[in-house]
């Protein structure tokens, strides 16, 4: 198989790893601390 | 489930954006979004104007940008939140040009990184044609260049723009080595001027035809002031950061056209897609090909880097006040990062760059005339922010000179550059339009009651004279 074949398949892979690992951890944020806290910035504070 | 103080750990009951950036990352932010400017795209103006009608693009928007710049240093150092040129609206105009300017921002911003993905996945096709595989798949590519760079800045401001910045030098580096490449003091030796220019080609009007194209060249610098909630000192380093970088891009457009004018013909600029890498090919050997190959990379990669932590804060901003979902409004508690509206956001710019990596025209002008909606509210925001808050009443980081001359050149330059764009591209001007009216209607008569009214103004800002 051609090397830019490879590295096709590749960069999908690992692009869905990425996003994958993005959208787990999104969760798993969402599901260890509270909404409100998560929401709490406000702009200007130091 | 942990509790809120538990979590910020540092005896806070909020989470906020992570105040760590210097001047360094400002610059880099605002020259790693343009530079890819320089090594494609400004180039289309010479099809217009010719090569003295690219120059009086160049410094013409060039002088657009410095008007920009200086306005928006002057309030972002009074406004140390995320949301730029947004929050400067909700401030000091009102909740529906807010509304506006945020919607211009998100959109310039993902359109400019879908278009900066397909300019890198179209690099590696072109390598491996060169290595003999001409068939190569862009598609996998352009989702990989999205997928990195969101990853990037999911984890953290700080590194994300570390990395902005090395690769923005680099790029940077690459345009200067280019320039003494081609004995730039001996004219006739290497570069050709005076066998290669002609008069204005089309005369007057395809020198402002020209204009538009010339936005390539700065596109995106007042992205800096997005950092404002991030950077340790608002009111020192967006002022520096942002007109050093303004300093840098203005080196950066006129050595680049100096360079790729007196290389190659005016007909064959005007429709080149990679000007840089075919001057190296005319000019330099291997080494020389290869330095402008990683700079055009390395360039379409820092821009795309920065247009995903740009348009995250806006969204971000816009959803912390509801003018959007507040869910939005989300900061991650370790990484402190804007994570839901950077999420949000990928699966829109991998869209837009998979339907339409063959018109990457299309990608841009909407871009382009996102920023350029943007640039005109500029002009009567300044007006405004001076009447409401005139020198003394509130701190300034920093100042800037001729007012109101600046605002009002500002808008006198808009306005040449919305004809150059009808001229070519009429259509599109007006769907554009067309899409915000029906967007503003969206949030006049459906979203603005969700808006937080008396909660969106934590600014510690002195009441506007007359109020």
């Amino acid at each position: 198989m051609n090397i830019w074949v490879l590295l096709s398949y590749a960069a999908w892979i690992i692009s869905i790893l990425l996003f994958g690992w993005m959208i787990m951890d999104a969760m798993a944020v969402g599901k260890q601390y509270q909404e409100d806290f998560l929401m709490s910035s406000r702009e200007g504070e130091e | 489930m942990t509790t809120a103080t538990q979590a910020a750990g540092g005896g806070t009951d909020r989470l906020s954006l992570r105040k760590v950036l210097g001047p360094v990352h400002v610059w880099a932010l605002g020259v790693g979004i343009v530079l890819v400017g320089e090594f494609t795209g400004w180039n289309f103006s010479l099809a217009k104007g010719g090569a003295w009608g690219a120059l009086i693009a160049c410094w013409y928007i060039g002088l657009l940008y410095t008007c920009v710049a200086m306005i928006d240093s002057e309030v972002t150092s009074t406004v140390a939140a995320a949301g730029g040129q947004y929050t400067q609206a909700k401030h000091i105009i009102g909740p529906l040009m807010a509304f506006n300017v945020g919607l211009y921002l998100v959109m310039a911003y993902t359109m400019l990184e879908a278009s900066n993905a397909i300019v890198a996945a179209d690099l590696i096709k072109s390598f491996a044609g060169e290595t003999g595989y001409a068939d190569l798949d862009v598609k996998p590519f352009i989702v990989l260049t999205i997928a990195v760079l969101a990853w990037l800045n999911y984890r953290g401001v700080y590194a994300t723009l570390t990395v902005n910045f090395v690769i923005t030098a680099i790029a940077f580096a690459a345009i200067i080595v280019l320039f003494f490449s081609v004995s730039p003091f001996q004219p006739g030796k290497v570069l050709l001027h005076k066998e290669l220019f002609t008069d204005l080609p089309y005369g007057w009007i395809g020198a402002i035809g020209a204009l538009q194209f010339g936005m390539w060249y700065y596109l995106g610098i007042e992205g800096t002031c997005q950092a404002a909630e991030e950077v340790r000192s608002a009111g020192r380093s967006i002022p520096l950061g942002t007109m050093s970088g303004m300093i840098t891009l203005l080196i950066a457009a006129s050595l680049t056209w100096y360079v790729a004018s007196g290389l190659m013909p005016w007909q064959y600029l005007g429709q080149a897609y990679t000007p840089l890498y075919d001057a190296a090919k005319l000019t330099g050997g291997g080494a020389l090909q290869a330095i402008m190959f990683v700079g055009t990379l390395f360039a379409a990669l820092a821009s795309a880097n920065g247009c995903i932590n740009d348009a995250s804060r806006s969204w971000f901003s816009m959803g912390r006040d509801r003018y959007m979902p507040e869910w939005f409004g989300a900061v991650h508690p370790r990484y402190r990062t804007p994570y839901r509206a950077i999420l949000f956001l990928i699966p829109i710019a991998v869209v837009f760059a998979l339907l339409f990596y063959t018109r990457l025209d299309l990608v841009i002008g909407f871009s382009i005339l996102s920023g350029l909606l943007g640039y005109t509210f500029m002009s009567f925001n300044m007006m405004r922010f001076r009447k409401l808050w005139p020198l003394g009443s509130i701190h300034r980081g920093y100042v800037h000179p001729f007012h109101p001359w600046t605002a009002i050149i500002l808008l006198v330059l808009c306005a040449a550059v919305y004809f150059a764009t009808y001229l070519g591209y009429s259509d599109m001007l007006l769907s554009i339009m067309a899409f915000y009216i029906v967007a503003s209607l969206w949030f006049a008569f459906h979203r603005y009651k969700f808006v937080k009214r008396g909660d969106q103004f934590t600014m510690p800002w002195p009441r506007p004279k007359g109020y």
